[in-house]
């Protein structure tokens, strides 16, 4: 286990593992941490972790660890790590098996002190339109043709079909649509469960919340996005469900045997990896981008169904009652981006892995109405407490390869979780704070008490203190549907 | 702290996932377990009034590697068709495994596993037969 001596803080709140902590370590580990959050980081094995992505052959600059860092397999979520393109590494499990899970926020003009009476409705409503939970089918059923061309075009399918507007595509990251997607790289099984999933929020640590604008720290900012302080706005947080993970499943597989056909060898057999530029690093680099083209398409169909749901509640009460979209980012992804390292201008395939993209004003890839302020970053917290929206940086395109933290970040175990309060009592305290909740396992909800995540608050003055990302506003649950 | 979910089977404390320690005299029946102990953790109940009956066939590069093809193709069919498996007869070989199942459609399930995971795999030979420890993401 690490302790503080294996540690070095070079600047408040960034620590470094030197390389000859360990023999196999390739490059240094950088962790964004407050000395209080590494205290609890140290309990688990996420440091380890770290230091094992840091072995993969081809990576540069260095392994960075964000604050909400916690225990995962292979890579901890929370982890960013970037390899030379096309010669470097690609590692379906430093990506994970929700390719593009993320989350979307979608805002309105809708006073909440004015609508509370209907917040109850709006629960149903939202509950009713959006499929969740264990094994839920997604809204529509597709043929196996439209399931090609989702698995091409991402958001740009939904748009064709009617559930999406330019303006949702151009608040997306990559436009909703990541290019180079090859479907025949997906297999059947995986298809098989695409087919039956677009447009559904699956159930663990997805939701969909509905919060208030609480406070505004960047008016600039915030008003660029649309967002007004007392007001009505929507999160959804889900990712490319069954089709993701089977493909994840597949190419961890495959990979297997690679570390004896490219000659290296790993500490985990989860960190397998392919050079990009191989049959399979190619086959896995397609295949990885038709799921998260499948994943922005099925939060787009979810904001479509969270707009009727609106609709139905206040169309005819409330004057304007429509949402426009603010941001939709992916949060377990590979990306091709360039970066400055070391002074050299590189073409990277950045592996973000419960870590976000936060890129800093003017960068290319950012939303032109963004490029002023930076592009948003949209960082749920725990259930009933507050989610954060910031902005990236030019420090994070330095220091993070653009990115930052995704959530509050897990301390507690679900088993542990649950021992520790009963999913009827959690939804009577959330209640008595005034946030309505609807959930369709109720051990389920336990497991996801805010008791067991770090404080979210936390997680964001590290990375707004060392400069990874700044304040826009704070949002406040009102609402929460959990599958 | 690890609970005991039945002979041979606990679960082990993990962060944000779930993870199983299992033992068995074989490892046909380290396999078997793996499966239980994962239909357990999803919370599955069938009802074995009606049975169906299946062959598989899942190929791998060593012990390790066909058990998490074993479990992944078993996942599939809980998530896609609906079906757990109760009876299995296994052959295993190097770089496969050849079974036949049986199992009864799905009345109950509590929890959606994502992927069975290599993380830290290994299955390790001991005087009483094989042990390993499974993460899987939930």
């Amino acid at each position: 286990m690490f302790t503080f001596k294996d540690l070095t803080e070079i600047r408040p709140n960034e620590w470094v593992i030197s390389p000859s902590y360990r023999s196999d370590m390739r490059l240094p580990v950088h962790i964004f941490a407050s000395r209080k959050m590494l205290e609890q980081v140290l309990v688990d094995r996420s440091l380890e972790q770290a230091v094992n992505a840091s072995t993969l052959p081809g990576l540069v600059g260095n392994v960075i660890v964000m604050p909400d860092v916690h225990q995962g397999y292979g890579f901890p979520i929370g982890g960013v790590a970037a390899s030379q393109y096309p010669t470097g590494m690609i590692s379906p499990g430093a990506i994970g098996y929700d390719i593009n899970c993320g989350v979307r926020l979608l805002a309105s003009t809708i006073k909440a002190e004015l609508v509370s009476a209907y917040l109850g409705d709006l629960a149903a409503a939202m509950n009713h339109f959006c499929p969740s939970g264990v094994g839920s089918e997604g809204l529509v059923r597709i043929s196996n043709s439209d399931l090609e061309q989702v698995l091409h075009l991402g958001s740009r399918w939904a748009l064709k079909k009617g559930y999406a507007s330019e303006a949702d595509l151009l608040r997306t990251e990559e436009s909703g649509c990541v290019e180079g997607a090859l479907p025949d790289k997906v297999s059947g099984h995986a298809k098989k469960r695409g087919l039956t999933q677009l447009g559904s929020l699956g159930s663990g640590n997805h939701f969909i919340e509905i919060d208030t604008v609480d406070e505004i720290f960047n008016p600039e900012a915030a008003a660029v996005m649309g967002l007004q302080c007392g007001c009505l706005v929507i999160q959804i947080h889900c990712g490319s469900r069954g089709l993701g993970h089977q493909i994840c499943t597949d190419y961890v597989q495959q990979l297997q045997g690679a570390p004896q056909r490219y000659h290296y060898s790993l500490p985990d057999r989860e960190l397998v990896c392919a050079p990009m530029d191989s049959t399979e690093g190619q086959a896995y680099l397609g295949a990885m981008r038709a799921a998260a083209n499948f994943a922005f398409a099925n939060r787009q169909m979810l904001a479509w169904a969270a707009r009727r749901a609106f609709e139905e509640v206040f169309a005819g009460k409330v004057k304007n009652w429509q949402l426009h979209q603010v941001y939709d980012l992916a949060h377990n992804i590979g990306k091709i981006e360039t970066h400055i390292i070391e002074g050299k201008e590189l073409k990277v395939c950045v592996h973000r892995k419960g870590a976000t993209r936060a890129f800093g004003p003017n960068t290319p890839g950012v939303p032109p109405e963004y490029a002023m302020i930076g592009q948003p970053v949209i960082i749920p917290g725990s259930m009933g407490t507050a989610s954060w929206v910031l902005t990236g940086t030019n420090v994070s395109m330095q220091r993070s390869f653009g990115s930052c933290c995704h959530g509050a970040g897990r301390l507690m175990s679900r088993a542990q979780a649950k021992r520790s309060v009963r999913g009827e009592v959690l939804i009577r305290d959330l209640e008595k704070q005034g946030i309505h909740v609807k959930a369709g396992s109720l051990p389920g909800l336990a497991e996801e008490t805010p008791a067991a995540y770090k404080d979210v608050d936390e997680v964001i003055k590290v990375v707004v203190d060392t400069g990874l990302a700044n304040k826009t506003a704070r949002l406040k649950p009102l609402v929460v549907i959990k599958g | 702290m690890d609970s005991q979910i039945s002979e041979g089977v606990s679960e082990v404390s993990h962060t944000a996932d779930q993870a199983l320690h299992i033992k068995a005299t074989s490892l046909e029946q380290l396999f078997v377990k793996a499966a239980e102990g994962m239909y357990s953790l999803a919370g599955v109940k069938t009802d074995q009034s009606i049975l169906s009956a299946r062959q598989l066939i899942v190929s791998g590069i060593d012990p390790e590697s066909l058990l998490v093809a074993f479990l992944s193709e078993l996942l599939y069919l809980l998530e896609e068709e609906k079906i757990a498996f109760h009876y299995f007869n296994l052959g295993i070989s190097a770089d496969s495994i050849t079974c036949s199942i049986t199992g009864s459609p799905v009345s109950q399930l509590r929890k959606s596993i994502k992927a069975v995971t290599f993380h830290n795999l290994k299955i390790q030979t001991t005087a009483e037969g094989y042990e390993t420890t499974l993460v899987f993401d939930v």
